[in-house]
């Protein structure tokens, strides 16, 4: 499986989301992907070039577009960071409905010697790759080292499923993919109600308090669950919720510690690459001792029991009946 | 050319004339058009007026007319009136063409010049078609007195009764093991709050015990063949394995039938019922059944403890399916709804938050006859609410799911919310968008329960979550709403969410529809013949739809519409014969090459494929009394063998070339070209 990549600003050697490249470089043998970097891509314009000025932004996008659209003939780009998933994707399709649009953009391009042809390359996010081209079966058949003892908070993000430019990639208010994922990896997933909400985006540089709000929101009911940590699908996320999360306890004054990692580290840990190799430590809120639990300590190949469910009372009334329970991957 | 047209152009008040100038527009037919056949061309105010008519009537007469187009209105509201008085006057109706310069005209145009013109077009189509129209004679059937009712629900219900009541055999097939429905799961009924299940039982009991209904439950239709009068249809009984001559319905077996199942049918998931069961105690017949896939004998094959206990020996495990056939005259569907998918909007957490109950759920919850004995409990079994949310229009007015209102919610919930403090005392929240509350007593209902303190938040709910926030919310339901009247969001913390959802056509109502030959609408409701004026027909003839399957519906409009549909089939009946359009397709065998694609297009079934036998070839024929003459297989047919009388491939090119006969942008004096002789 060959793709072009776009890794975005935040993934640059430097930037705080480098462990999310580090880990993800380590885990693409495993994956059997390749990822070719588009050359010399630019910026996707976040979450605010947009409400600037439009047309600056789609130009933007284009030309990152344009440049991929010659990166081997590749038809299909990775763009591992939710926002420029949506910029890149949304972008495409406003191309794609309008041709007025589309001769604009394209005659800023011309400026620099390009041109873009609306439709020509889909981007895709780093997540709906893995569980759909790779899939679960093929990962199950990976895992050396399963995650289990660890109870994770599968954390989507606002953007990966909303609005779906591309057609949905998950269920936009309740996404799943990454739940199966991690329990395929072994973990325990919990149920995580708040997984599609907002992590604040770049509200922390605006308002402080809107932000550290919508970030407690997401850390309290982690830990309301009793999750080990956070795991999650995009670096702004992680930034919010790591990088913020002692900013926003002294806010509030609370003393929440749950670590924040990306899921592409978690499939590294349960395939058996080393923590330095997946860029684990870069965190701020520690997460050695969350993975304690699963690392030098406790041999991990040992299947834990599954906790005992709570009796429930005779007079309890059934749950409804979910006749289409997803099918459970075996390991 | 020798025949004598006459031309009549309506005014309809100013429906036509404030548009067309109809004075010009029939001065030009009778002068440009006269050579080709226009002997007189009138303008009137209201050409379908006794007047109007007359005058028609007296040209025929007076001077000798062969043909008569009138342009007027579509010839879907007023055809039958100018072809009756064409009749009355002697003149074939069939040789009277009409020309919609209403609908296709004045109404959907602003230029009044350019509306003139289109309407001359239009009438020069008229008339190159009318020349080339045939005189037929209706075709007449004898009509079988039986009649068929599909689904055993209130709609049903109510259709077989009035017509066995008033003398003719009703078969009435219904699906479940019994009749009843819907209705029979609720516990009280809105606005009155009558108890659901001592209305309808005595009903039910009527059908069950009537002389001219034979009750076909745990039944179902799989093949219709004919047409209205005579139609020949299958019903597959399923097995019962309970033989119903020997069973008294002591309910014996289903006390001793060591296997529980959740009951997903009746009891909404809510409740357990046996592998051997009857839906409710006051089912009819009161004949249980085995549920195969669930009864430890058919699985593992030991047990039989119902056999072994059954005081009569009525339990046969060898019963198979039987498929008998029907001879009926007209059908009423009647098959109802199907409720919302709540696990659909993921966001309000049904299946994954225990408290949150859908509308059908509740219904069990609070009926005395339910699984809780009528105590309105959280999932525990135990808790009594303390709070309650219902929230509106779940699945419904939402471009995600269903665009259009589900029609019994608003009134649903409103009767929730007052079961609840009834019976819990409760505070009860109601998160609608819009209350409609219309029909009869509906509104005061609304009054009272807002009298009796439940409050009303106006807004869509953004999400039911159980992560606390705020203080109070640890422990319980989380309501996300923007409250539109004060514009702000809110989160209120509830014990008990009910979701009112939305209603949704049978999962298998385009099955149904095809096997009967009528059509579903975009949602999915089976298509009436007209929604207004004809809302219990459908463009098949013979066939009926009542209740729910037409559309989202309350108990008293299913019940109007069983009643309507009744009188309609009973009328039928009391015809002894029916005509039928005479407008058919027909089959030149000699050109058909047998390559069937008409086969398979025909949506009425009306083709057949006659095997090729020593001294002919093989070839498809059409059974006129099936074909609705839609024209598909004319249109479709690659030999051109198909004729479709009053729609000859003669007739629309010369219509067409009518149509095209007026130069475009002409002076409005008919600036008509000599038409090329059309081709035969």
């Amino acid at each position: 499986m060959r793709y072009s990549v776009f890794p975005g600003c935040s993934l640059e050697k430097g930037a705080i989301g480098y462990p999310y490249w580090q880990s993800i470089e380590a885990i693409l043998p495993h994956l059997g992907i390749e990822l070719v970097e588009v050359d010399d891509w630019n910026c996707c314009g976040a979450t605010e070039y947009i409400a600037l000025n439009r047309m600056a932004a789609y130009a933007l996008v284009a030309r990152t577009l344009a440049l991929a659209a010659k990166t081997d003939g590749l038809r299909e780009m990775v763009a591992p960071c939710s926002a420029c998933y949506l910029n890149l994707s949304k972008a495409d399709t406003y191309l794609t409905q309008d041709s007025v649009l589309a001769e604009k953009v394209n005659r800023a391009l011309a400026a620099g010697g390009l041109h873009y042809h609306p439709g020509s390359v889909k981007t895709r996010h780093l997540l709906d790759v893995i569980v759909n081209d790779v899939g679960y079966k093929a990962i199950a058949q990976k895992v050396t080292k399963p995650l289990t003892g660890l109870r994770i908070a599968p954390y989507y993000g606002c953007l990966i499923g909303r609005p779906a430019f591309y057609g949905q990639i998950d269920d936009p208010e309740y996404p799943v993919t990454l739940d199966k994922l991690l329990r395929v990896l072994g973990a325990e997933v919990v149920d995580y109600p708040v997984k599609a909400h907002c992590c604040g985006g770049h509200m922390t540089q605006i308002s402080e308090a809107t932000a550290f709000d919508l970030i407690r929101r997401l850390i309290k009911s982690a830990a309301d669950t009793q999750a080990d940590l956070i795991v999650t699908v995009c670096p702004m996320c992680q930034m919010n919720l790591d990088g913020f999360q002692n900013a926003m306890n002294r806010y509030f004054k609370t003393d929440y510690r749950i670590p924040v990692l990306y899921f592409t580290q978690m499939i590294g840990l349960a395939f058996g690459e080393s923590a330095r190799a997946l860029g684990i430590g870069a965190e701020i809120v520690d997460a050695r001792p969350a993975l304690s639990r699963i690392g030098v300590e406790v041999p991990p190949v040992e299947e834990a029991r599954p906790a005992r469910r709570a009796r429930r009372p005779k007079e309890a009334l059934p749950m409804p009946v979910m006749p289409e329970e997803e099918e459970e991957v075996e390991l | 050319m020798t025949e004598r047209i006459g031309v009549y152009v309506c005014h309809c008040g100013s429906n036509i004339a404030g548009m067309v100038d109809v004075a010009e527009v029939a001065k030009w037919a009778g002068e440009k058009l006269a050579s080709r056949g226009v002997v007189v061309a009138r303008d009137y105010k209201f050409m379908c007026s006794s007047t109007g008519q007359e005058i028609i009537q007296k040209d025929i007469k007076e001077l000798g007319l062969t043909r008569v187009v009138v342009a007027a209105c579509s010839p879907h509201l007023h055809e039958p009136t100018f072809r009756t008085a064409c009749e009355r006057a002697g003149l074939n109706p069939y040789l009277c063409e009409m020309v919609s310069i209403r609908e296709q005209v004045s109404w959907v145009h602003t230029d009044k010049a350019a509306a003139t013109e289109k309407s001359k077009a239009m009438i020069a189509g008229g008339v190159e078609r009318v020349i080339y129209n045939e005189p037929l004679e209706p075709l007449r059937v004898p009509i079988n007195p039986n009649t068929l009712v599909v689904g055993g629900g209130i709609a049903g219900i109510q259709a077989a009764l009035e017509i066995a009541d008033q003398g003719t055999h009703v078969y009435l097939v219904e699906r479940e093991p019994s009749i009843g429905g819907h209705m029979a799961q609720f516990d009280k009924t809105f606005p009155t709050l009558d108890c659901s299940a001592c209305i309808l039982t005595p009903k039910m009991v009527q059908v069950g015990n009537h002389p001219n209904i034979t009750l076909l439950s745990y039944s179902e239709v799989t093949n219709v063949d004919g047409y209205v009068g005579n139609f020949t249809v299958t019903v597959k009984k399923k097995a019962r394995y309970v033989n119903t001559d020997l069973c008294n319905g002591c309910g014996l077996c289903q006390e001793k039938c060591p296997k529980k199942v959740i009951d997903t049918v009746f009891e909404a998931g809510l409740g357990y019922r046996k592998a051997i069961y009857r839906p409710f105690p006051q089912a009819v017949p009161k004949y249980p059944v085995i549920d195969r896939e669930n009864c430890t004998f058919f699985q593992k094959g030991t047990c039989k403890a119902c056999q072994k206990f059954c005081p009569t020996g009525a339990i046969d495990f060898n019963q198979k399916d039987e498929y008998i056939t029907l001879q009926v005259g007209n059908c009423i569907l009647a098959t109802g709804y199907d409720v919302f998918d709540a696990r659909r909007i993921s966001q309000y957490g049904y299946g994954r938050l225990a408290n949150v109950f859908t509308s059908l759920e509740f219904e069990r919850l609070s009926n005395a006859a339910g699984p809780t004995g009528g105590k309105i409990v959280l999932r525990d079994g135990v808790t009594v609410p303390q709070t309650v949310g219902i929230i509106h229009c779940v699945g419904s007015r939402d471009k995600h799911y269903n665009n259009y209102c589900s029609v019994i919610c608003c009134m649903q919930s409103l009767k929730f919310a007052h079961l609840v403090k009834e019976r819990t005392g409760a505070t009860v929240y109601n998160f609608y968008m819009d209350m409609r509350t219309a029909y009869k007593d509906y509104d005061e209902f609304y009054q009272r329960v807002l009298e009796e303190g439940t409050l009303f938040v106006r807004g869509r709910v953004a999400e039911v979550t159980d992560a606390a926030r705020l203080p109070g919310e640890e422990g319980k339901l989380i309501i996300q709403v923007e409250d539109t009247f004060i514009g702000k969001q809110r989160r209120i913390p509830v014990d008990m969410v009910i979701l009112s959802v939305g209603l949704e056509p049978r999962r298998d109502a385009k099955e149904l529809g095809k096997l009967f030959g009528i059509s579903c609408a975009a949602a999915g409701w089976f298509i009436e013949r007209h929604p207004k004026l004809d809302p219990v027909a459908t463009m098949t003839e013979g066939i009926f739809i009542a209740g729910a399957c037409q559309g989202p519906k309350d108990i008293p409009a299913s019940v109007a519409q069983g009643a309507a549909a009744a009188a309609r089939v009973v009328g039928k009946i009391q015809q002894k014969e029916i005509s039928i359009e005479p407008i058919r397709a027909s089959i030149d065998k000699e050109r058909c090459s047998a390559c069937r694609i008409c086969n398979n297009l025909c949506p009425f079934k009306a083709i057949r494929f006659v095997e090729a036998t020593e001294n002919e070839p093989a070839y498809s024929e059409v059974n006129p009394a099936l074909c609705q003459g839609c024209g598909t297989c004319v249109a479709a047919c690659p030999s051109g063998a198909i004729h479709g009388t009053a729609f000859s491939t003669q007739q629309i090119i010369a219509q067409i070339d009518g149509l095209t006969s007026l130069k475009p942008g002409g002076d409005g004096h008919g600036a008509r070209v000599e038409a090329e002789p059309v081709p035969a």
